[in-house]
């Protein structure tokens, strides 16, 4: 009993230290947002006048409400299509087991661990082809190809699961292909589905190297591709560049901390799956 | 996956049709109703193969052209492999992805265990709920942030470079980032502080499965903590491991984000890594062709270094 009692307190000792090094960085920033304009921050230091105004001038300087909105079209582009058409595929996959279906999915895990920079130069001249260099749907359209392998396997895993007396039951009943799937298999599917959901959103937010290659303009790229543009432009500026990427990692932890239960679930599950 | 409670109730129906027939998949359907079902896995394969699959063949097709990306392409053959496996800096790039692989994922992994097999329960409570929340932002926040606010923590005036004064240790300053020694591990260690995390809370969550009668009996046995974690522990957490490895080492070979952000691959080309200089070379270079053969390289090191990971850790479950 006195064993266990110790490992548990060395264990939440250890875990403590995890924390307090992850806040660190967080801690670290708001510091330095506070300090006055002009200023050279040292570490971690509280102001003895923190300048709450910083965050009102990071807002303008980095033009929020232009980079939420871009971010916000950018993941209702992507997110849905992407998840119904996975699903429909996973469907077909998993549950209709279409003939040559197994040929169908070994092409797609070919993608799985495929990094983003192997195609990405080609994907700019196809976007170039295609006039779309600096408009969203540079971003939308490759990002929903690019989610496909991982999307599928994730929700042909779920459909492969479901008992296939179910549709029998079904088809029984006389309901067709296209009622069995919307009446039956998607209420099922809906925790496989909201997990995608949820890692297709953090994704798309934080996508990087598709926005700057792809789009030059920051106020027409996702989240993480605007924070990088800020940086060029303020990277000098380490007072308002700290005020202003806090800032813009707020909805990101806003939406979290509402959600943080089924993002971890998500999360955990997606790198097993993954 | 069980049925939600409210659903059609499949028993009564389902045990009805399975006496009908062994196969019911089969039998009931025609052969032209499941060539229809193609219709449901177009869309995807349409997406996949516009812009992951064409774009893949285009990059091998690149990979064998001298090619600006404006005028004429000259055939290359393999020179633009045979420069990748010759050239000194590109060959310094692909070890330093290497090197980051040490601190993504080894550090993080071993970490994880060593806390993991400290703590057997803290998925529960709210002490448990706070820990895990925190210990995920890291996953959350774009990794561009987690570079802005490193290169900060890192510069000389630095939180970093504070403690280290405060202990005395005034010697060890410096910036760590710009630093031709230091750079490399710099960014390692936000690598590392990225993943931490998620390795940890896998590795708690494999550890709280592992059945205590296990543990019980490594005891009677007289086994102590360290014969324990190697003769249960570490055995049962194979599978977690496993994907602990898989996808940090994928972060480590495929990262752009970080680096970008916090050195943009400097001093030098000390943290340059594969896909910064394929960046790099593709759209500040005009060398399209060079660009592609690296790209096909990192993509094979992926796979050369995932799929024994993959072997190793997920045989028993067929």
């Amino acid at each position: 009993m006195n064993l266990s009692r110790r490992e548990h307190l060395t264990g939440r000792v250890f875990l403590i230290a995890l924390v307090v090094v992850t806040l660190l960085p967080f801690v670290s920033m708001l510091s330095a947002a506070l300090q006055p304009r002009g200023t050279v921050p040292t570490g971690l230091t509280w102001p003895s006048d923190p300048q709450w105004g910083n965050f009102v001038d990071a807002f303008t300087a980095a033009n929020m409400a232009a980079l939420l909105r871009s971010s916000l079209l950018i993941i209702v582009g992507v997110v849905p299509i992407s998840v119904v058409i996975a699903t429909m595929a996973g469907f077909g996959l998993g549950h209709l087991r279409v003939p040559g279906g197994r040929i169908a999915f070994a092409l797609l895990l070919l993608g799985l661990t495929l990094p983003f920079e192997a195609v990405i130069t080609p994907i700019y001249y196809q976007m170039r082809d295609f006039g779309l260099l600096n408009t969203r749907w540079a971003i939308i359209l490759p990002l929903v190809g690019l989610y496909m392998p991982f999307a599928v396997y994730w929700m042909r895993a779920h459909f492969v699961s479901v008992p296939p007396e179910l549709s029998e039951a079904a088809r029984t009943d006389g309901s067709n292909t296209w009622q069995l799937f919307w009446r039956i298999q998607v209420p099922l599917a809906r925790p496989a589905i909201a997990s995608l959901t949820i890692l297709l959103f953090l994704w798309t937010w934080n996508q990087f190297l598709l926005a700057i290659v792809l789009v030059d303009d920051a106020t027409k790229r996702t989240m993480a591709g605007a924070l990088g543009a800020f940086q060029g432009q303020w990277g000098t500026d380490l007072v308002l560049l700290c005020a202003g990427s806090l800032l813009i990692l707020t909805p990101t932890l806003v939406v979290f901390l509402i959600f943080q239960r089924q993002f971890i679930k998500a999360l955990l599950q997606g790198s097993v799956k993954g | 996956m069980t049925p939600a409670p409210g659903s059609a109730p499949p028993g009564r129906q389902a045990t009805r049709s399975s006496t009908a027939s062994v196969r019911p998949h089969r039998n009931r359907w025609g052969r032209t109703a499941r060539w229809a079902g193609w219709w449901w896995v177009l869309p995807a394969l349409l997406m996949y193969a516009v812009f992951v699959l064409r774009p893949l063949a285009l990059t091998f097709q690149y990979s064998l052209y001298h090619w600006n990306g404006i005028g004429v392409a000259r055939w290359a053959g393999l020179d633009n492999y045979l420069t990748v496996f010759t050239d000194r800096d590109l060959l310094k790039i692909i070890t330093n992805a290497f090197v980051l692989i040490v601190f993504f994922s080894f550090v993080p992994v071993a970490l994880g265990l060593l806390v993991a097999s400290l703590v057997r329960r803290i998925t529960t409570g709210t002490f448990g709920t706070v820990v895990r929340t925190i210990l995920f932002l890291p996953q959350v926040i774009p990794l561009v942030a987690a570079g802005i606010a490193w290169s900060w923590l890192l510069s000389s005036n630095g939180l970093v470079n504070q403690v280290l004064r405060a202990v005395g240790l005034d010697g060890l300053t410096r910036s760590w980032l710009g630093d031709f020694d230091t750079a490399l591990p710099s960014v390692g260690m936000i690598g590392a502080w990225v993943m931490l995390g998620l390795c940890t809370i896998l590795l708690v969550t494999g550890m709280s499965k592992i059945d205590p009668a296990l543990y019980e009996a490594a005891r009677i046995d007289g086994a102590g903590p360290v014969r324990e974690f190697f003769a249960v522990t570490l055995p049962s957490l194979r599978q977690e491991i496993g994907v602990c490895l898989t996808v940090t080492v994928i972060a480590a070979l495929a990262s752009f984000d970080i680096v970008y952000i916090s050195t943009s691959g400097g001093p030098g080309i000390q943290t340059t890594v594969p896909g910064l200089e394929i960046y790099r070379l593709a759209f500040s270079q005009r060398q399209v062709g060079l660009a592609s053969a690296l790209a096909v390289v990192l993509m094979l090191l992926v796979l050369a270094c995932v799929l024994p990971i993959q072997r190793l850790t997920r045989e028993d479950r067929g």
